[in-house]
């Protein structure tokens, strides 16, 4: 009996959810642009719209790497106090709505409209990206090759250059993409920090939105579509050029030894402090800080549906948790088809252009423009028997759509990375295939999906811009609730608005820190 | 091959079934209840609302779709397959657009009579005023207070240099309250010399945010405001709801005056309506929502839900609205026509002038 090939079945359901929640809404979009009356309005000054969108993305980049990198070593080599918390705390960033990171920096006296504002805050909200996914693979290479080559008399710059960056690559480029592609379609931070001047293709897309100008902004939003396309696939070719080969599920972290190390950590934690530490301690700050001194008013009153509000910020707390839960586990049984589907493929093949292409359409929900799928949702599931429009189901599927790409750069490079060898070794040893599934890959691919579902549950209990379009607002998220808090003047909403900020980072951190199974090595350790 | 065609379909029928799930938490057109589509700022007492639906046997499902310009947008593009039977939310500033759509179908509640004199201008016996909140430059009152400088009262009086470095607005392409106080302007100095009056604001060092709660919150001294800057673009209603919002808010203990004041010949107004979306398979519910909406119990209610003030004329207001709300003097206005003809130029005509 010949054995079907299973990658491509695998893909099929991924394609399908690519297809229905981004594809067709971005058609649906088109379609509507192209009717008569509509016309495309793009002239020279879109120019610098374009140039700025392209550059700070890429400088983003590169500021959160330069922060990032020093982290994931710190992470992956040293064991110290405090490390899990740590660990599960940085994700915290993703889940804030953009209108209360503002707040935190404008209120410690960043400028707002400046470049270095805007960089920095992508700094914030990305360090977790960079930090995670390259702590675990860095985690995963072991020391042997940095040990072998320093005894072959390599110093510690010629190891780091020669071995220990090489290995890493492939980490670092899927940390970079995802980085790069959240900044390139920044629209809140850009927005709301950037002050009126500063503009990404997002922003002028969605201004043109706002106006109904649907030729240009549906034109806009595929141009952007396919620079991304463009970049992935430059990204894509070049990570060819390294194959890592490891165990993801292991991890070397030491106690700090010397003073070099000492001194790195010293460093690493003063700036996680400074960049993530600081802003964060004001939202907190600001939900005690009453009138009269510090008091916890504004929390001992979040059991309650006042007047600004449809559901108390608890009811919306359990709502939130229920629809980022649906979100993750579907993120994670899509993404997972894809990661397995793409593998297989290449286990046969090799690296062929269609593993390619379908390994930058997974990663397209990140470059396409929010406000156009949005909108698109809208349109394209308005007829029976899918008309889903006011449905409670869109949110967590919208959710899950924005949290796939994390989802899949985190597990691919994982999956890529076993070593063919033990599981040909496990086949000829008379392993079933299903069993090399359950007995090498699964324990091998524990840790990153691990680190893979706490990116997809805090983008999902963060995720702002689809749920504000599809929401019921007898069903609020808890993103939701802190938006009408802020909506109306007063102090008491407002108060009551940072502890509902502080209230999602702190749920939000300890389901990550639960997901991580409380451990930055994951539940086990093989080198034991 | 077969497999995968297989595949396929099993996927298929997968995402149907999900689909179908999903489907029955819509209950689709059931006689009893009513879909009510507003923007995310819509509130109302929940016990108001119940006894409407215990009164009629209607159920309301709400539905919301961002601030009040997408809500409308949203509704153009649907125009005759709508997402809900009743919209609550559009302005002035937008009928025009959503009537050359087609999206209401007309109806006018037996109780329009009630309303305030002026508010049904421009209605087209196609959508009901609800409401009627108009944006207004808010002052800081201890600052101005602080520096014994009268607080500014009119559109010119924010170009005098006294006012330098003063004043925080929103982008009109982004924000209502934005779109609002540049309407105010072109109703004052006119299509052609609005350019000129921005240019002296930004001369004069007006500072540009994208929304409501950055230019109030981060930019405005005044009130919960945290920011620098003692002027901002906001409601005539900010003020009551400074007092009522504060932490040290008793009813029977009102302080003389609240924190923030209003510059009253800044004022443009804005008035909500609710309309019924065509092609709702729901007409006679619709009907009985759009009459609640102007209902007394609706109208008592919205002050203090929405601190926005009732469209109907007979209605007692809340002391506390009563003490701190502005009566505009001049009230600055366009017709929808006007807005629907100029807006998007005007829009352009800011940003070369005031982004450069």
């Amino acid at each position: 009996m010949r054995r079907a090939p299973l990658g491509p079945l695998l893909l099929v359901i991924p394609a399908l959810f690519i297809g229905a929640l981004l594809v067709w809404p971005l058609a649906a979009v088109a379609e509507r642009a192209l009717r008569p009356g509509g016309g495309v309005d793009l002239d020279a000054s879109l120019v610098p719209v374009v140039w700025f969108t392209v550059w700070q993305a890429a400088a983003s980049t590169v500021l959160t790497l330069a922060v990032g990198l020093p982290a994931a070593w710190l992470f992956a080599r040293v064991s110290f106090r405090g490390r899990n918390v740590l660990w599960a705390a940085m994700v915290v960033p993703f889940v804030l709505p953009t209108v209360v990171v503002a707040t935190a920096f404008t209120g410690l006296g960043a400028p707002r409209g400046t470049v270095w504002t805007v960089l920095v805050a992508h700094a914030f909200f990305n360090y977790a990206v960079v930090v995670r996914v390259v702590g675990v693979a860095w985690a995963g290479l072991g020391r042997g090759p940095a040990e072998a080559a320093a005894v072959l008399g390599a110093n510690r710059l010629q190891v780091l250059r020669e071995v220990t960056l090489p290995m890493l690559a492939p980490s670092v480029l899927a940390a970079a993409s995802v980085v790069y592609l959240f900044c390139f379609t920044s629209f809140g931070v850009v927005l709301l920090l950037g002050g009126s001047r500063l503009r990404t293709i997002e922003v002028e897309v969605y201004e043109r939105l706002r106006l109904l100008d649907l030729g240009t902004a549906a034109t806009l939003a595929l141009g952007q579509l396919a620079l991304v396309g463009v970049l992935l696939v430059v990204a894509g070719r070049w990570s060819q050029r390294w194959s890592l080969t490891g165990d993801p599920s292991r991890s070397e972290a030491r106690p700090v030894s010397g003073w070099g190390q000492r001194l790195g950590m010293v460093a690493v934690l003063t700036s996680m402090g400074v960049l993530l530490g600081l802003p964060l301690a004001s939202l907190v700050w600001r939900s005690v800080r009453t009138g009269s001194g510090v008091g916890l008013q504004y929390w001992t009153s979040l059991g309650e549906q006042r007047g600004v509000l449809f559901a108390s910020p608890l009811q919306a707390l359990a709502n939130s948790l229920v629809m980022a839960s649906v979100a993750t586990g579907l993120a994670l049984v899509v993404g997972v088809l894809a990661v397995a589907g793409v593998v297989a493929i290449e286990r046969r093949r090799g690296r062929t252009r269609v593993t390619a292409s379908f390994d930058a359409v997974l990663m397209l929900p990140l470059g396409a423009s929010a406000v156009t799928v949005g909108l698109g949702l809208l349109l394209a599931f308005s007829t029976p028997p899918l008309d889903l429009r006011g449905s409670v189901v869109m949110i967590p599927l919208a959710q899950a759509l924005v949290a796939l790409p994390f989802v899949v750069r985190i597990m691919l490079p994982a999956a890529r990375a076993i070593d063919h060898r033990v599981r040909d070794a496990a086949a000829v040893l008379g392993a079933s295939p299903l069993r090399v599934v359950l007995e090498v890959d699964a324990p091998m691919l524990a840790r990153p999906m691990a680190v893979a579902a706490g990116f997809a549950f805090a983008v999902s209990m963060g995720e702002f811009g689809a749920t504000l379009v599809l929401a019921r607002p007898d069903l609020p998220t808890l993103p939701l609730t802190l938006a009408r808090l802020l909506g109306q003047p007063g102090a008491v909403n407002r108060g009551q608005a940072m502890a509902v900020a502080t209230l999602l980072m702190v749920v939000t951190a300890v389901v990550v820190l639960v997901a991580d199974r409380g451990r930055v090595d994951g539940g086990r350790n093989v080198d034991a | 091959m077969k497999r995968i065609v297989m595949a396929g379909l099993v996927a298929l029928a997968l995402v149907a079934a999900a689909c179908g799930t999903g489907g029955d938490g819509q209950q689709q057109s059931a006689p009893t209840s009513v879909r009510l589509i507003t923007h995310d700022s819509f509130d109302l007492s929940p016990e108001v609302l119940a006894a409407f639906e215990q009164r009629t046997g209607i159920t309301v499902e709400l539905l919301a779709g961002g601030d009040a310009v997408s809500v409308v947008n949203q509704a153009i593009l649907t125009a005759g397959n709508p997402v809900a039977d009743v919209l609550f939310g559009i302005d002035n500033n937008q009928l025009a657009a959503a009537f050359d759509a087609g999206v209401f179908e007309p109806y006018t509640p037996a109780d329009i009579g009630t309303l305030r004199p002026g508010v049904t201008d421009g209605t087209d016996g196609l959508v009901t005023p609800v409401d009627v909140g108009d944006v207004c430059v808010n002052y800081d009152r201890e600052w101005f207070a602080e520096r014994q400088l009268a607080p500014p009262q009119t559109l010119g009086d924010l170009v005098d240099p006294a006012y330098a470095d003063l004043l925080v607005v929103q982008n009109p392409a982004s924000s209502s309250p934005g779109l609002a106080f540049l309407l105010a302007t072109v109703a004052a100095f006119g299509a052609d010399g609005f350019e000129g009056y921005w240019e002296q604001l930004v001369d004069n060092g007006v500072e540009v945010t994208e929304g409501w709660e950055q230019a109030y919150y981060d930019g405005f001294s005044g009130g919960s405001g945290e920011g620098d800057r003692p002027l901002v673009v906001s409601y005539a209603t900010s003020p009551p709801a400074e007092v009522f919002y504060a932490e040290t808010y008793d009813p029977d203990a009102l302080p003389e005056v609240g924190p923030t004041g209003v510059a009253v010949d800044t004022c443009y107004r804005q008035v909500e309506y609710a309309g019924i979306l065509a092609g709702s398979s729901n007409l006679e519910a619709a009907r009985q929502l759009v009459d609640f909406l102007i209902s007394t119990e609706v109208q008592a209610d919205l002050p203090l839900t929405m601190f926005v003030e009732p469209a109907r004329a007979d209605v007692e207001l809340p002391a506390v609205f009563v003490a701190y709300a502005a009566e505009p003097g001049e009230l600055w206005s366009l017709t929808p026509d006007e807005v629907a003809a100029g807006r998007d130029g005007w829009v352009s005509q800011w940003r070369r002038v005031v982004l450069g």
